[in-house]
């Protein structure tokens, strides 16, 4: 167990609130392959992973995180020689609300990543060459199936609680009603159960802009030597406007010129074009193509209340849910989240909502907000002294 | 518990409701009778919009959502619950009659308080030309969250208009007991007044 509990204590120049220095580990599972929901068996499956705090001896003081579209396993603390934290650093550490003095954190990255666990752009065992469009279509259940293995791995039964923001709270939700047993809370944030028209014609938009990017040359791009980088980063782009609001830009750039004084022409004039621009660029360094294409068609076709007996085994077994959006919010609205509480509360599920106000849109979920964090700790303090 | 937040009152709406019954708390403030009635067998959930509350009772593990009672009731599903109590809040509401419409919706069974302004000593207030005030109305007229106030003979015959039968009144004393003359000459003497409802399907 040593090597999970990569919690090293607090480097000099970090703050202490940080796990400090850690390192994504790898891992094999399921030893026969693992049939995705599509049929298709994925003979190997490897998955990259962190953990933070330390598994006590009852193994019940355990928390999931599932992160987003385009995070990775590496929520928290500094990786070494790197001066970037984790993506969810104000979130977990010690003292943070998923405090790692009480609980102990595992990470992962997704089914279809590029960050270390199995995806498209991994090796295609029968062929030697990168799977690319041969990759199976995913959905919501493959994810947490992958979940469920790591969890068996580190020898995990049951998750005191499993968080997670936007796709990351759409995995908490599908964990939770397929797998009960498996959580005592689900905490999920700015998240959705079922994907507006406007969502998915964002979302197609940017596979488009993927898709038609000549060095796409249809999915086989790596075995081709191009990339579809001008694509990829378009809909980076362009789903960078969802994750904020309108406030939110203004109060970033409003009609401010990138250089001294808008000059009039076609290329970057204005702040928020520049901004559009570096985060695209950004973007291509950390993420896969054809990532983006698998992850957000999961998005897509997520609807996990449409089953007449979808909450059938949440009844049985009851998890215990917190919900929360932020009001400037306009890619999952507090109305996706009031959906997610109509369905549990209708069903009896023990369910808690709070609507966060929040100028910042959709990104909030990754922010320090206080009424937020006050909210996520209140939940999680009483859930220690459930278990202790 | 703080004891000096202690509302009997609460003790008493605990009382009127069986074990094991599912419970909506509208206007939850920061849980202390959803506890009372968790250690009674009930489930639930409360319902409440000011922060520093909804963070106390998601602390004590009661599940709470963040809505609007005036617009947002609509949330909830016909019949989800056996009980919707709304102690001490209607007076606060926008709109009464629809609060109390979507109570009889959501629930067979509903408990409601209401500060009761025709209290001998608010009479005698009002005589003396000044606006009532008590430990039932605390606040002056400028920063009071009051926007309705009402007698019980003004009051009750809101809840039959609305399909409400009274099944039980209980007058309250100024401290949240059953007062003790109980229903003789409530309307002078209760300083606030609990009624349990049935609605008529």
């Amino acid at each position: 167990m040593g090597k999970r509990n990569c919690n090293n204590g607090p480097v000099s120049s970090i703050d202490s609130g940080s796990v400090g220095v850690v390192e994504t580990h790898s891992v094999r599972l399921f030893d026969d392959g693992l049939t995705t929901r599509s049929g298709t068996v994925l003979p190997v499956v490897e998955v990259a992973y962190e953990t933070y705090g330390t598994l006590n001896e009852a193994r019940s003081n355990a928390i999931y995180i599932c992160h987003a579209l385009t995070g990775d396993a590496h929520a928290a603390g500094f990786h070494e020689g790197d001066d970037r934290p984790g993506w969810w650093e104000n979130m977990i550490g010690p003292g943070k609300p998923i405090d790692t003095n009480q609980w102990f954190v595992v990470s992962s990255n997704i089914l279809g990543g590029c960050q270390g666990t199995t995806g498209p752009s991994s090796m295609n065992p029968e062929t030697g060459e990168p799977y690319g469009l041969d990759f199976p279509l995913l959905d919501m259940r493959d994810f947490v199936a992958v979940h469920r293995g790591l969890a068996a791995e580190l020898g995990i039964e049951r998750f005191a609680a499993v968080v997670g923001g936007s796709l990351g709270g759409m995995q908490v939700l599908q964990w939770a009603m397929d797998h009960p047993r498996d959580m005592g809370r689900a905490l999920i944030f700015a998240a959705s159960s079922r994907l507006t028209a406007q969502n998915i014609a964002f979302s197609a938009v940017g596979r488009q802009a993927i898709m038609r990017d000549s060095g796409f040359n249809e999915g086989k791009f790596l075995s081709r030597g191009t990339a579809p980088r001008k694509g990829l980063s378009v809909a980076r782009m362009l789903a960078h406007i969802t994750y904020l609001s309108e406030e939110a830009f203004q109060e970033k750039f409003g009609r401010n010129a990138q250089q001294g004084e808008l000059s009039g022409n076609f290329g970057i004039d204005f702040a928020v074009e520049s901004y559009l621009e570096y985060q695209g660029e950004r973007f291509l360094s950390r993420f896969d193509a054809l990532s983006y294409l698998y992850l957000t068609r999961v998005l897509d076709y997520f609807d996990p209340f449409a089953a007449t007996d979808a909450l059938d085994l949440l009844k049985a077994d009851p998890v215990r849910f917190l919900l929360v959006s932020f009001t400037s919010d306009w890619r999952f609205s507090t109305e996706h989240s009031r959906r997610i509480v109509r369905h549990l509360e209708g069903a009896r599920i023990p369910t808690s909502f709070r609507e966060i106000e929040s100028r910042w849109g959709h990104d909030s979920f990754l922010l320090d907000l206080p009424d937020y964090h006050a909210t996520v700790r209140a939940y999680l303090d009483r859930a220690a002294e459930e278990i202790a | 518990m703080m004891a000096d937040l202690f509302r009997p009152d609460l003790a008493v709406i605990a009382s009127l409701i069986p074990e094991g019954s599912r419970v909506l708390d509208l206007g939850c403030g920061n849980g202390d009778l959803m506890v009372m009635l968790r250690e009674r067998g009930c489930t639930g959930t409360g319902v409440d919009m000011n922060p520093d509350r909804v963070l106390a009772c998601l602390r004590r593990g009661v599940d709470v959502i963040e809505l609007d009672l005036d617009t947002e009731l609509g949330e909830f599903g016909d019949d989800s619950y056996d009980f919707v109590v709304l102690s001490r809040t209607l007076q606060t509401v926008h709109n009464p009659r629809a609060v109390l419409t979507e109570m009889r919706r959501i629930a067979l069974h509903s408990v409601v308080s209401m500060p009761n302004f025709a209290h001998w000593r608010n009479r005698l207030r009002l005589l003396r030309g000044r606006m009532p005030m008590s430990k039932d109305l605390p606040y002056r007229w400028y920063d009071t969250p009051n926007l309705h106030y009402s007698s019980l003979p003004d009051l009750e015959p809101l809840f039959t208009q609305l399909g409400m039968k009274i099944d039980k009144r209980i007058p309250l004393d100024a401290d949240g007991h059953p007062h003790r003359f109980g229903n003789v000459a409530a309307n002078l003497v209760a300083s606030s007044s609990l009624y349990l409802l049935h609605a008529k399907r």
